[in-house]
């Protein structure tokens, strides 16, 4: 539902009463700051800063992808709506990663101890073996039998303390 | 209609609702400006499912790196720095040539138009090209999904951590090419209506909205170029 | 009275009746099945999800059937042996989440209200209305075909490790969910595009209709949960076929993740369900009292609120499974949170009604059918998300009464209600009154009788899903399957008199109900382009403040 009433420029095509923006000077400072950041990215891969490598390199693609959005995408002169939109992808990928995290971070199945308490080798090409294979018959077979595999979700004497 | 500018008619105000001269005009909606934002509007909630799909499998990734954190920094070794540096570059100048051509439909140059269409072809063929000698790769050490692992020299044999770290790189960098591949069908087809004079100024929602959905494409590798390449 | 009460838009035809209108339109197989028209779309939808809910329906009845006794006789036969059991109850859950609860509102009333209702003359989509349509028959056929290829018997929440290694078609079921899943999220899209962009002139956010908001919040979900969904499968059936090893514990994965993921789509996917079912009787309730709704934006924005924090409880669905304790506790008290829009609603239907004019037609028995089932519902849903009741109700036939009462107690009494509301606007064709309020006494009776004793079951112990029982269960069993004769003969019933329906003239009034949305403003059925004149919106959509007739 258009208002104003100029004829020359592209009302029908496009911005909804903006001046002009982008162009190609804004388009081509942004590809150069993101080879920029890009060559950034590589380069502190090279250097060992533990956990905080994750982070840096995360928070340089955050910044590419605010580039590219902002202004590639033309967000930086669009009508909001359509960032909301991007920003509520991210947001609720962000919550439903935040609660995994949560879960799994005060679980003990992630603990070192128990990594490998079920898994049996792979062999290519082949399914793994099934569940009757790998367990015994009862729990009483597995407390009668003190050398053998430790069954999934069987209580089993766990030296760390109780969380 | 292949002229390179078009004069448009005395354009569809809001008063003449059913006088609206573009043949691209669909009856429901009042001017070409409304159907040109609704097109935008349903583009960027399109852009919003991918990030949500795409998400899944970073936030799958995520969870199994806590789960094999030794593994999959030894399995992240066996990926070319290089060759993803090179892909995300060209990746990121793809952006630039589909910003640019977007631009050129907007300023009625069908010429540019056409030709910045056919460089973000380019690109996305050589991205492709990069990925098939990563891949040949992959498959010649036996690095493969799943049941399929069989390569050898592991640090920690019998653990599946690598079978997995493999499957989701498969999955990820699949899916991504997946979409590279619809991107270029996708350009393709805009090309061809380029050529053709199908846009100017009046008219350049198809060339906008593929450039927008050129961009996720773009986005989503800036965020698995660090998580698979770059990570120790 | 002095003057009459004239609501906007008279109780008797006031527009002059058309000729043409979308039915009559045009004819042929194509000029349906290529359609480019909401209402068309809407009808073959309707059809579509009558049909799935059929098929489902009959699952329920097999289901119910089998466990009137314990040794699973009929006429002295065992009516069917434990694997096939699993096979039809997982096929009910299956059929009716995907194939009918989750499209029908939004997909065939929606589609065919929508537009009518914002004063628009299609969806921001048509081409892509069409094809969502088409995902949903693809998806069907996908389905059945999975059915007659041996069925899958994970039960419909295809929890792994046994959904990674099972036999049976698995793969080509979780593929047909995934194509319904696109079919879902491209309706939402549209949608929610449809709701900012093509509203009549004058009609701002505030003076959307109730169903509209309604409608909008599911879309929300519809676009944001529903991929989350689509990869969930995916990972599902990569599980199944190259063994990544993120779900199956034997090779490294954690059952407990698919449930993350799974429920992460599948907890707002109820709302999904229900919100629609709200947005029906936001209207119904207002129209049949002759009276403003009482606390417009308190529903608007509790629609919304509803959508957005459905999102952060669906932990709630594993309790049990394996979740660490701390996610667990979170998980409970957030779940509490999402009660409270669901009550503000209910609440202001409630005040809505207060001193109102109520008519009991057909549509408002429903109406407050659905006020007195989705209370239950909703209610129960507490003691589940109460962690100490949860322990042991869990799992048990408690959770399967609890969610029958808010999805059928809930969205489906609500979509009789709303497809009885809108069926002479649809057809151009009135029901009869009398069967129509018979049958949904019927309903409700059958429909407690079905449910309400399994909140007995379960709290005494019985479980879900479980195909042999003590024998101490079986007089609740076999109440709980009389009712579910009583609750089929009444949908029967309702098919077989709105089908008779269809075989008398067209000579439904515009605004059978003195409705004061812009649906009603249209003729019964609407012309092919919804209105002659593009309405312009100047009055709050629930003005039925009397006018003085001079």
């Amino acid at each position: 539902m258009s208002t104003h009433t100029e004829t020359t420029h592209d009302h029908a095509g496009g911005d909804a009463g903006a001046h002009e923006h982008g162009g190609t000077a804004v388009n081509v400072k942004t590809l150069l700051a993101l080879l920029v950041l890009t060559a950034i990215t590589v380069g502190a891969a090279y250097v060992n800063l533990g956990s905080g490598n994750v982070v840096v390199a995360l928070l340089i693609a955050t910044i590419k992808a605010s580039l590219v959005a902002l202004f590639f995408m033309h967000l930086r002169w669009d009508k909001p709506v359509y960032g909301i939109v991007a920003m509520a992808g991210f947001l609720f990928l962000g919550i439903f990663l935040m609660f995994c995290v949560l879960d799994a971070s005060s679980r003990n199945y992630y603990l070192p101890q128990n990594m490998h308490r079920t898994e049996v080798p792979l062999t290519p090409g082949t399914a793994p073996p099934s569940l009757t294979e790998i367990l015994p018959e009862t729990p009483d077979a597995a407390a009668a039998a003190p050398g053998a595999a430790a069954p999934a979700g069987e209580k089993v004497p766990v030296t760390e303390p109780k969380k | 209609m292949s002229t390179t500018s078009v004069d448009l008619p005395s354009h569809g105000g809001h008063g003449d609702a059913g006088h609206i001269d573009d043949p691209h005009h669909q009856h429901h909606f009042t001017t070409m400006e409304q159907q040109f934002d609704t097109a935008k509007l349903g583009m960027w909630l399109f852009l919003a499912t991918e990030i949500l799909l795409f998400g899944g499998l970073f936030v799958g990734f995520g969870m199994m790196q806590g789960r094999y954190p030794r593994e999959f920094v030894e399995a992240h070794e066996h990926l070319v720095r290089w060759q993803g540096a090179l892909n995300t570059v060209v990746l990121l100048f793809s952006s630039f040539t589909m910003v640019m051509a977007v631009q050129s439909a907007k300023n009625n140059k069908k010429d540019k138009t056409v030709f910045f269409l056919f460089l973000t072809i380019i690109c996305a063929c050589i991205f492709l090209v990069v990925k098939y000698f990563e891949y040949s790769h992959k498959f010649e050490e036996g690095w493969l999904p799943g049941k399929f692992y069989s390569a050898k020299g592991d640090s920690i044999p019998g653990s599946h951590g690598y079978a997995t770290f493999f499957a989701f790189y498969f999955m990820m960098t699949g899916l991504h090419g997946i979409h590279i591949l619809a991107g270029i069908g996708l350009l393709s087809w805009i090309l061809m209506r380029a050529k053709r004079g199908e846009f100017s100024n009046a008219y350049y929602t198809p060339v906008d909205l593929v450039g927008l959905y050129w961009h996720i494409v773009d986005l989503i590798w800036i965020y698995l170029f660090p998580l698979y390449y770059l990570i120790q | 009275m002095d003057y009459q009460v004239l609501t906007m838009g008279a109780k008797t035809g006031s527009l002059p009746r058309p000729r043409k209108n979308y039915l009559n339109e045009s004819h042929g197989f194509m000029s349906w099945a290529g359609t480019l028209d909401h209402k068309r779309i809407g009808i073959m939808y309707l059809v579509g999800v009558m049909t799935a809910f059929l098929m489902g329906g009959t699952f329920a009845l097999l289901v119910r059937l089998t466990l009137l006794t314990p040794t699973h006789m009929l006429f002295g036969k065992v009516l069917m042996t434990a694997e096939t059991y699993n096979r039809v109850f997982t096929l009910h859950g299956a059929i009716m989440v995907f194939l009918f609860i989750i499209p029908a509102v939004p997909a065939s009333l929606g589609n065919f209200v929508l537009p009518l209702m914002l004063g628009a003359k299609d969806v921001a989509f048509p081409r892509l209305n069409l094809a969502s349509f088409y995902l949903w028959v693809t998806g069907a056929l996908m389905a059945i075909l999975a059915m007659v290829l041996g069925a899958v018997d994970t039960g419909w929440t295809f929890y792994t490790p046994y959904s990674t290694t099972t036999d049976g078609p698995v793969t080509l079921m979780t593929s047909a969910v995934f194509v319904l899943g696109f079919s879902s999220i491209f309706t939402g899209l549209n949608f929610i595009a449809t709701v900012h962009k093509l509203r009549a002139p004058g009609m701002g956010w505030f003076d959307l209709p109730l169903f509209i908001w309604g409608i909008y919040s599911t879309a929300l979900i519809q676009v944001l949960a529903t991929p989350v969904l689509g990869i969930t499968l995916v990972l599902l059936m990569l599980e199944r076929g190259f063994g990544i090893g993120i779900f199956d514990p034997r090779i490294g994965g954690d059952p407990v993740l698919f449930q993350h993921f799974f429920w992460f789509y599948s907890h707002p996917a109820v709302y999904i369900m229900i919100l629609p079912g709200m947005a029906i009787i936001s209207e119904l309730i207002p129209t049949f009292s002759h009276k403003t709704i009482f606390g417009y934006r308190a529903i608007a924005y509790s629609s919304v609120s509803l959508a957005l924090v459905s999102f952060i409880v669906w932990g709630h669905h594993m309790f049990v499974a394996g979740q660490s304790q701390l996610a667990t506790v979170v998980f409970s008290a957030l779940t509490f949170l999402v009660a409270i829009p669901s009550g503000v609603k209910v609440f202001n239907w409630l005040c809505t009604m207060y001193e109102g004019n109520i008519s009991l037609e057909t549509p408002m028995c429903y109406a407050i059918s659905f006020l007195i089932l989705f209370t239950i519902g909703g209610l129960t849903g507490i003691f589940l998300g109460t962690l100490s009741t949860d322990v042991h109700l869990t799992d048990t036939y408690f959770v399967v009464a609890h969610f029958h009462f808010v999805m059928m107690g809930g969205t489906v009494t609500a979509f009789l209600g709303g497809l009885h509301y809108w069926w002479p606007k649809m057809t151009g064709r009135m029901y009869s009154e009398k069967w129509g309020r018979t049958a949904c006494v019927l309903y409700t009776v059958g429909f407690n009788m079905t449910f309400l004793t399994q909140f007995f079951l379960g709290s005494k112990g019985m479980p879900r899903r479980y195909y042999n029982y003590l024998d101490q269960f079986q007089p609740l069993h076999a109440f709980s399957t009389m009712g579910s004769w009583v609750l089929g003969l009444s949908l029967f019933m309702t098919l077989a008199y709105l089908l008779a329906s269809l075989r008398k003239p067209m000579d439904a009034p515009d605004n059978p109900w003195g409705g004061t949305t812009l649906e009603w403003q249209c003729s019964s059925p609407p012309i092919m382009h919804n209105f002659e004149d593009q309405p312009v919106v100047a009055r709050d959509p629930y003005d039925y403040r009397p006018v003085k007739v001079r």
